[in-house]
């Protein structure tokens, strides 16, 4: 026991003491931070107004355009060509041209600009005159505007969730974004400290320190206290990088909080689109949904949350990091690594892959199977949890997570203990297997 | 003491036979057949630090190890010879619990090896190999701490080594900013800081120049001094030469030749002179054969003379000392390289 706290102790320490660890720690949430000030610093900094020249020979949109914060639009009446040629010499950011047989012909309005417009006005200009057209043509079929608006239902739904503590108002996207980040915290550091395992235990191997230190040490005792301190080192950073951004982005929000105090509801949106860079937004003008998510956040179990966050990044990476200790131990230098590699990586990229699909279906077979298989439901597991998993599901899937490390690092212990001694010689699954059985 | 309580039973064993009572006798006999069986146990016990007993280590490609048995005595420097892959790396790993045998076991100062033996030995293998990113300091402290010591114990050795081979400035450098020579030299202070009761060396000599060299067998003998039993696994056979006291041969996983280096010379003796000499000699003569002659620089000629097995030298020099002039002459010992390559010749084929 006092030789794995020293093993541990020694790879704890390594690490930590390491100037990329320092750096990445401190990094991690300053680049957060960065990120986050940007998109808040980009969406305050766009209230710049653009002027917009229009040249309607048709008539029909005199008072349609309608001026917004960045868009100001100002009606001329020349000639095309005059306008064209007086174009540059105007402040104006683009020209639109709208010819008189727009409604024959809607392909034929063009934009004008120095240069490209943004997709955003593109899409506004064409908005407002593929509405004009409608409502011209409606109105030549005989439907008033009023019919329209009255055939247009809103459906906006509130979940619900029904557990035995009664109703409560739930959110679907809540729990998606919850489970989403806890699944891709899980993914990266399963493959971050794995592979810090793998390199550990080759280097141990090629610098040929392993038969001094199995001397002393039992080669099982050796790998656990890799993998422990490795996975010790993995919580630091974890705890440091949410202790560092909750203090920085408390900072960095009062400090622009002020300038952005006039739209809360533009904030938090902001907030979101930071918070989850991946997820696309739903369109911007529902109702908004961060109110509702950030309200709904805490009707979600959080204590359970982080209890079986914890529980599945270290049973995860537990299962997993044994195999890749496995795989260094088999080895003699970190380019043959590649072709054990494969079949670790490939569960740990299918459970992500398959954790689009369970956020959309979260109770469905594939989210049931996949989040009992030791292989994916670290992953699979973190995606559901927010969602509401039945206990026994959750019960059987830990328990079968623990015996998947139990056997994996059985395994691992026993390719690795005949692996480390094994120099000049190219490995085969074959040989593999052969080392599993030997006694 | 059983050994002592055996003393003290003979007397009385020949006072049974006195009276010829066949029972008692049959008693006494028995008793001074169990005591003298522990007696020598115990001698064995006191004199020997490692006993290996038939050990058998079977690879899946092939056999390592074939029924070998060996004692090392405690406090000599005992040389474990063979050439490349004769199983010298197997049975150095069995000792260090690295692996196990398949059949046969080793005795540790009489006790079958346990995990507790782990922290009496000291082990430099022939790969060398430290943390290349840690410091000096505390790689050394690490490895002493695996070994049992606790930190105060092992800052406290360390700084001795450190002034003893005044190295005091590498304290904090990277094993990897060091030169080969200098890594050895930190290797080998892990390897014996601990002061263990057996070290194991494998060829200890690789890499240092001559001076570091001296350097680290002067430690060798002072080790040997103080009490360790050392184990060099070498090639080398001028260190086996000048250092060791015990050698034991291995070829082909088995066991060729082992006992003390004396006796193993003196077993090895061909029985034959050499005599530098001006002159002329017959190369046949009653008493002896004369085997080859060479012409040295100055003129003088060098002979091997194969004696008949009754004739000593001093009949060989009284013959030799009517016909030739003679500068030198001496008797041909064998070398410890003339002894390895005959016994490792002579192992048929398996």
């Amino acid at each position: 026991m006092r030789n794995i706290f020293l093993v541990i102790r020694r790879e704890y320490l390594v690490r930590v003491k390491k100037k990329s660890f320092l750096v990445m720690t401190l990094l991690g949430p300053l680049l957060f931070v960065a990120f986050y000030a940007a998109v808040i610093w980009v969406a305050l900094g766009s209230v710049d107004t653009k002027t917009v020249q229009v040249l309607d020979e048709s008539g029909l949109f005199q008072k349609k355009f309608k001026d917004s914060e960045t868009l100001k639009f100002v009606f001329i009446d020349k000639s095309i060509d005059s306008a064209k040629a007086a174009f540059p010499a105007s402040e104006a950011n683009a020209l639109v041209y709208i010819p008189a047989n727009v409604i024959k012909a809607p392909k034929s309005v063009r934009i004008y600009a120095a240069k490209n417009v943004s997709l955003d006005l593109k899409s506004d200009i064409e908005k407002v005159i593929e509405k004009e057209i409608e409502d011209i043509k409606l109105a030549e079929a005989g439907i008033t505007h009023k019919i329209l608006e009255d055939s247009r239902v809103n459906v906006n739904s509130e979940t619900i969730s029904l557990s035995e503590e009664g109703e409560k108002t739930s959110s679907s996207g809540a729990a998606t974004v919850i489970g989403g980040i806890c699944a891709f915290l899980i993914y990266m550091s399963v493959f971050i400290y794995g592979t810090q395992v793998m390199r550990g235990i080759t280097e141990e191997k090629t610098s040929r320190i392993v038969e001094v230190i199995i001397s002393s040490v039992k080669p099982f005792q050796l790998m656990l206290g890799k993998i422990i301190g490795v996975a010790l080192v993995g919580l630091t950073q974890f705890v440091l990088w949410i202790l560092l951004t909750t203090a920085l982005t408390s900072v960095t929000s009062a400090i622009l909080g002020s300038r952005m105090s006039k739209d809360p509801a533009q904030m938090a949106q902001e907030m979101q689109k930071a918070q989850m860079p991946n997820q696309p937004m739903p369109a911007g003008n529902v109702d908004n949904p961060v109110t509702e998510i950030l309200g709904a956040v805490s009707s979600l179990n959080i204590p359970l949350i982080i209890g079986c966050f914890l529980f599945y990044y270290l049973g995860g990476y537990l299962l997993y990091s044994a195999l890749f200790g496995a795989v260094g131990a088999a080895v003699d230098n970190d380019a043959d690594t590649q072709q054990f590699m494969l079949p670790i990586t490939l569960p740990i990229i299918f459970s992500f892959v398959f954790a689009q699909f369970v956020l959309r279906d979260p109770d469905g077979t594939l989210a049931f199977w996949t989040s009992i298989i030791p292989f994916t439901s670290p992953i699979i597991m973190m995606v559901r949890i927010p969602f509401g998993v039945p206990a026994w599901e959750l019960v059987l899937s830990m328990i079968l997570l623990i015996l998947g490390f139990m056997g994996t690092t059985w395994v691992a212990a026993r390719i690795y203990r005949v692996g480390i001694l094994m120099y000049g010689k190219k490995v085969s699954y074959k040989e593999l297997v052969k080392w599993i059985f030997y006694k | 003491m059983p050994w002592k309580a055996g003393g003290l039973f003979r007397p009385l064993f020949i006072f049974a036979i006195g009276q010829s009572n066949e029972a008692f006798i049959l008693v006494a006999a028995a008793t001074w057949k169990i005591t003298s069986h522990i007696c020598v146990y115990t001698v064995l016990r006191f004199m020997n630090i490692i006993e290996v007993r038939n050990v058998t280590k079977e690879y899946s490609s092939h056999t390592a190890l074939d029924n070998v048995s060996i004692s090392i005595p405690k406090g000599c420097i005992f040389g474990l010879l063979g050439p490349n892959g004769a199983g010298k790396t197997s049975l150095i790993r069995i000792i260090n619990q690295i692996t196990g045998p398949d059949s046969g076991e080793v005795l540790f100062d009489g006790v079958p090896l346990n995990p507790n033996h782990i922290s009496r030995i000291g082990y430099l293998p022939e790969e060398r190999g430290l943390y290349k990113k840690m410091k000096v300091g505390e790689q050394l402290l690490y490895l002493a701490q695996l070994k049992g010591l606790s930190q105060k114990e092992a800052m406290e050795k360390l700084k001795t080594w450190f002034i003893k081979f005044d190295i005091k400035t590498w304290w904090d450098k990277t094993i990897g900013d060091l030169s080969k020579g200098m890594q050895q030299k930190v290797q080998f202070v892990s390897t014996v800081l601990h002061e263990p009761d057996l070290i194991i060396l494998d060829e200890p000599f690789s890499g240092f120049d001559p001076i570091n060299a001296n350097l680290i067998r002067d430690e060798i003998l002072e080790l040997k001094q103080k009490g360790s039993t050392i184990i060099f696994s070498t090639h080398r056979m001028e260190t086996v030469e000048e250092l060791c006291d015990h050698i034991a041969l291995i070829h082909k996983s088995r066991k060729v030749l082992d006992g003390p280096k004396r006796e193993i010379k003196e077993q090895f003796k061909t029985h034959t002179y050499f005599v530098e000499y001006k002159g002329h000699l017959d190369e046949l003569d009653p008493i002896y054969q004369i085997l080859d002659q060479k012409i040295l620089e100055d003129g003088y000629l060098r002979s091997n003379i194969q004696l008949d097995g009754d004739t000593n030298a001093n009949a060989l020099l009284l013959n030799l000392l009517s016909k030739v002039e003679i500068r030198g002459f001496g008797e041909n010992i064998p070398t410890m390289s003339d002894i390895f390559m005959k016994a490792v010749n002579e192992v048929p084929e398996a």
